[in-house]
């Protein structure tokens, strides 16, 4: 536990916060993430792996292995002072892995990272999942939590304001634009009786459908009533969007 | 081999995970965090800088006994040049303590100072491991860093005082410990300040209480001096805040050979000598500090 909580309780894997032992069980990738920098990569990963109590034997043949899966093998001999911001990311994912987390913490892993990188976060976070670890991002990088997470909370001063599924919500109404020309009356009513909100500029039209499965059947209906389509492109509401609706424009955070 | 040690080596082979560790003992802890406070100070320099010092420092009080005798065994007996070489090794001494402290003061501030402001703290502390055990680690680290400086330097400084006399000090084995003991109260010191405030702040804590004591004992030998009740007490308080001039004193007074009188004020000769009641005291508060680094670094919010 870094801050004392200033009021209720919590459990982590069944054990209250802050207990000792539950921590051998968890992963922590700081928001700055900074290491003693005048170790080896591979000298800082054992140390913070012995940190969680692994033996030194096993770590002579799991740290070599962690630096290569994040990128590091060919410098885990370099100290860490000579390293860019990217490469410490890397470090830092390698050493909240070490001890093959059950819960994952990262807290903005991909701020001030190339695309690269964000990649990476990306696929350690999925690896970890697979393996059947919960992994908990803190992140302000709405794209990579989209791509990212099942499940998605908007806090604000401490408090949960909205929790939504990912799925759910991608399965759900979706905006569709639909690029085409010689829009027949016909056409329009129909679209107008079986989709929401419908708006035309110049030959795009936007239109809200209940979900995906109505596709086909509007495509169809259009190419009937003798329209051309150029293209039938969904638009998820981002989760950005969804952010801004949600905490307002300014939320002070 | 036992059916739970059987499925274990088993599931080492299969998977090398987390086989329900509760994190390393504290014992551990304590030893990995002393390793790498000293290799820390091997990799940062600090260590070179500071043993290079110690071999200049020894070196120019070598090269300087070793000058004046060849000057006075022209002139003077065997007696005065012992009791020139004690004055000077004694005054050795008194700088080489001075450069101890300031080495157990300034290489310390920066520890837990430096790691909580930099946010390195954030990934160790929430490893599982106990808090007191880093706070104690480093504190080994540096503790047998200074140990083995202290053994250096002033070990040194009577050593080549031997080398160019063939007679020792009286009393070396207590002084160098009554040394020891001041380097580890500077240390206490910066270090319980260095879990509350950043590093410039614990290191000037602990120099300004090191210089607090030092006007204080010349203000104790005043009064003893002079019979002025009130400076003699000022003294006495000075040296409760902070026994490193009291230390010193008492290594002073331990060193003089039985024939040097005290040669009137200074810092060579000790008028009011510290009791060993004191010399417990600085034990104490040595103790005392670490315990307060550990309690102070236990309820903070990083």
């Amino acid at each position: 536990m870094l801050v004392r909580p200033s009021g209720g309780h919590g459990l982590l894997l069944g054990h209250p916060l802050g207990s000792r032992e539950v921590r051998a069980r968890i992963g922590f990738l700081p928001e700055h993430f900074r290491f003693y920098d005048w170790l080896s990569a591979a000298e800082l990963v054992t140390f913070h792996g012995r940190l969680c109590g692994l033996a030194e034997s096993h770590l002579r043949r799991r740290v070599p292995q962690l630096l290569e899966r994040v990128g590091l093998g060919a410098q885990a001999s370099k100290q860490i002072r000579t390293f860019s911001k990217g490469m410490m990311q890397r470090v830092g994912l390698a050493q909240a892995i070490v001890n093959d987390p059950e819960i994952l913490f990262l807290d903005e892993p991909s701020s001030g990272l190339d695309p690269a990188g964000r990649k990476l976060v990306r696929d350690i976070i999925r690896e970890q999942r697979d393996r059947g670890a919960t992994v908990f991002l803190n992140s302000h990088l709405l794209g990579e939590v989209e791509k990212s997470c099942d499940r998605v909370a908007f806090i604000r001063s401490g408090e949960v304001i909205e929790e939504y599924e990912m799925n759910a919500w991608q399965n759900g109404s979706l905006e569709v634009e639909i690029r085409v020309r010689h829009l027949s009356p016909e056409a329009m009513t129909w679209l107008a009786g079986n989709t929401e909100d419908v708006r035309v500029e110049g030959d795009r039209v936007q239109v809200r459908v209940a979900s995906e499965h109505h596709l086909p059947a509007m495509v169809r209906c259009l190419v009937e009533c003798g329209a051309e389509v150029f293209s039938v492109t969904p638009q998820r509401v981002s989760l950005e969007d969804l952010f801004l609706q949600t905490m307002g424009p300014d939320p002070g955070l | 081999m036992s059916e739970i040690a059987f499925a274990r080596s088993i599931a080492s082979e299969v998977e090398p995970a987390n086989l329900g560790l509760s994190g390393p003992s504290a014992l551990t802890t304590v030893l990995l965090i002393a390793r790498i406070t000293f290799r820390e100070a091997v990799r940062r320099r600090i260590l070179v800088v500071a043993v290079l010092a110690a071999l200049g420092f020894l070196a120019l009080f070598g090269v300087g006994v070793h000058a004046m005798l060849q000057n006075m065994r022209l002139k003077q007996g065997l007696l005065q040049q012992r009791e020139a070489v004690a004055m000077m090794s004694t005054m050795a001494l008194y700088a080489g303590s001075m450069l101890t402290s300031l080495m157990a003061a300034l290489t310390s501030c920066d520890t837990l100072s430096g790691e909580i402001a930099s946010g390195t703290i954030h990934a160790i502390a929430t490893k599982p491991v106990r808090r007191w055990a880093l706070v104690f680690g480093k504190w080994i680290g540096f503790a047998g860093m200074l140990s083995l400086y202290v053994l250096l330097l002033e070990g040194g400084t009577i050593l080549i005082a031997w080398g160019q006399t063939g007679r020792i000090l009286p009393h070396t084995g207590e002084a160098i410990g009554l040394l020891w003991v001041q380097a580890l109260v500077l240390l206490g010191v910066s270090l319980a300040a260095s879990t509350r405030f950043s590093a410039m702040t614990s290191g000037a804590v602990a120099l300004g209480l090191f210089g607090l004591a030092f006007v204080g004992g010349w203000i104790e030998q005043y009064g003893a001096l002079q019979h002025v009740r009130t400076c003699v007490n000022l003294g006495i308080l000075s040296s409760l805040i902070m026994p490193s001039d009291a230390l010193w004193r008492r290594t002073a007074f331990r060193l003089q050979p039985p024939l040097l009188g005290s040669a009137g004020i200074g810092p060579f000769s000790s008028l009011l000598i510290p009791s060993t009641a004191m010399v417990m005291y600085a034990i104490v508060y040595a103790a005392i500090a670490i315990l307060l680094a550990v309690l102070l670094f236990e309820r903070r919010d990083l």
